[in-house]
């Protein structure tokens, strides 16, 4: 994709190409999507309501293998491996996800949710790969400090905030390759959706991330590319800036400047 | 106007309701007095011995207390696998679909059969069963009773239990399967513990259902007045020696079977007191 900022020349971590995904045969939520994402950007997910950012994003790690009636075609390409023809257990861990609503395990202790992952695939560590598994994604989510002295308490006791940046710890302890996030700041405060966009800044660094959001100052404060989708299909997929100063379609143009969505 | 009159209506039926509650109560407790006075509450709660004979008389309650703890308990025991599938089958793995509402109706079917039906159904086709099994000679006892309630309390513990597993909350099974675990894992660590009070709780009301089941049981259980001694002996619930007794009895021995009547009352009031505090708490949660 021209456009597309890629800042180190590498290969893309994610392809989608022609992707469709529908809910009720015949009917595409996401329609022949085809583009790529490249190491260490961050790339907001726009739209408006409706348009199959949410379904996109969930084609990614299968989640809609969950559902019977839910049908992904075309090919997703994660680190060179085919999403759709690999074992869905395994490609969720390779692609970690932070859902809209905070969902910290509320029978779990904040310790046990950062290691959830470890345990719900019946990976056995010893006690110090744990405390150092812990530890390492804790301070990656700036969340140590706040909660060291609280490990054996519910993740449920905690802030919005602090449950949605106990969620990213836990995608991140089990070292994805990428991180999806659909809405994740939408039932924040400003001030914790102000932490998590300065701890994405952040996980830049080491990780690649696709965001879904409805706030365009947010998108444009950290992303390094937008895709804009409307009625499921992608209508553009640029860098940030570019898109937000010249788009190249007139719809984006329209969204962006508020004439809909 | 009318309105005042239903209201009126309704506050009486309500009154109602709680002074039959209080008349039954209070008829249990003046009747139980006589036993309860001769030989005092916890000497009669503890006491093994049910002896009629006109020259030993002496009456206590520990020989069905015992039997009713070990029949519904083994009842318990023996429903948990089977209403746990169901409710794993309904509340998670085919969850809203048709086939999970046609099993539903089915074991819903099994609540309505008249406790009559269970008594002999297992009179005539469990009793020859475990006499062949060579699990006792005449077949009746604590054994077959708990076979037998125990299928009577599969509906109620599994249809609460259902109910609860089908609460946990999908965006917490999303975010466990989006960490890569499997169906089974999801299950184990996420909705079992997420609904565990919730399903502890629907066992507990289907133990009450246990305790005080009677017809079935006294025409199943062998109907002998001793602590029975293992599972395979014959016994007496609470419910069953008064169902089996009252009907010849009266003076000591009528005051006593109506003591335990008000002792099996306030034990299955206690069990059910327990399932409902358990039960507020998680909706609280
Ligand atoms: N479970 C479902 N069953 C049937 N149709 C669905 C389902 N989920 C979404 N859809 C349809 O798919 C289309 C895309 O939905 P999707 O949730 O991906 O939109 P979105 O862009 O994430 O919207 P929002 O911004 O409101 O979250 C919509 O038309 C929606 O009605
Ligand atoms: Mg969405």
């Amino acid at each position: 994709m021209e456009g597309i900022t890629n800042q180190n020349g590498m290969e893309p971590v994610l392809r989608f190409i022609d992707v469709s995904v529908s809910y009720t045969p015949g009917v595409y939520a996401v329609k022949n999507v085809s583009t790529a994402i490249y190491p260490n950007t961050i790339t907001a997910v726009m739209g408006p309501s409706g348009c199959g950012k949410s379904t996109l994003l969930r084609a990614i790690n299968r989640m809609h293998d969950l559902y019977a009636n839910i049908k992904t075609t075309g090919q997703i390409i994660l680190k060179g491996k085919d999403v759709l023809k690999t074992d869905p257990m395994e490609v969720r861990r390779m692609a970690g996800m932070v859902f809209q609503q905070p969902n910290p395990f509320p029978t779990m202790s904040i310790y046990d949710n950062v290691l959830a992952g470890y345990k719900l695939n019946g990976i056995k560590l010893n006690k110090e790969e744990k405390d150092e598994i812990v530890e390492d994604s804790l301070r990656n989510v700036a969340l140590w400090n706040e909660v060291k002295d609280a490990m054996n308490k519910r993740g449920s006791f905690l802030s919005g905030g602090q449950q949605q940046r106990l969620c990213i710890a836990r995608a991140l302890a089990l070292k994805p390759e990428v991180l999806l996030m659909d809405e994740p700041t939408s039932a924040l405060d400003p001030i914790s959706t102000n932490r998590i966009e300065e701890l994405l800044l952040e996980l830049r660094k080491q990780y690649s991330m696709l965001i879904v959001t409805h706030n365009m100052s947010q998108a444009a404060r950290i992303s390094d590319n937008s895709m804009f989708m409307y009625l499921g299909e992608l209508v553009e997929h640029n860098n940030t800036k570019q898109m937000f100063t010249k788009p190249r379609n007139r719809r984006t143009e329209e969204y962006l400047t508020g004439v809909f969505g | 106007m009318k309105d005042k009159i239903f209201r009126f209506l309704l506050f009486l039926a309500a009154v109602l309701i709680l002074l039959l509650t209080a008349g039954i109560v209070y008829a249990l407790v003046s009747r139980s007095t006589e036993a309860f006075g001769e030989y005092g509450i916890w000497s009669f709660i503890v006491n093994p011995e049910w002896d009629p004979r006109p020259a030993t008389e002496e009456y206590g309650a520990m020989s069905f207390i015992l039997g009713t703890l070990y029949t519904a308990f083994f009842a318990l025991f023996l429903c948990i696998p089977f209403s746990f599938s169901v409710a794993l089958f309904n509340g998670e793995y085919f969850k809203g679909m048709k086939i999970s509402s046609a099993v539903r109706s089915v074991v819903d079917l099994l609540a309505g059969i008249p406790s009559i039906v269970y008594g002999l159904w297992g009179f005539y086709t469990i009793r020859p069963l475990i006499i062949d099994l060579g699990i006792n000679a005449q077949g009746f006892g604590i054994f077959l009773s708990s076979v037998v309630l125990a299928i009577m309390i599969i509906p109620y513990a599994s249809s609460l239990s259902t109910e609860f597993l089908s609460m946990v909350p999908n965006n917490l099974k999303e975010g466990a399967y989006s960490l890569g675990a499997t169906r089974i894992e999801v299950i184990r660590h996420i909705s079992i513990p997420s609904s565990l009070p919730g399903i502890v709780a629907s066992y507990i009301l289907a133990l009450g259902r246990a305790l005080g089941e009677t017809m079935a049981v006294t025409m199943l259980i062998g109907n002998t007045d001793r602590i029975p001694q293992g599972l395979r002996d014959t016994g007496n619930t609470m419910a069953s020696v008064i169902a089996n007794q009252f009907g010849e009895a009266d003076g000591f021995k009528l005051s006593s079977l109506i003591a335990i009547g008000l002792l099996l009352f306030v034990i299955t009031a206690i069990i059910n007191m327990i399932a409902k505090l358990i039960m507020k708490r998680v909706s609280r949660l």
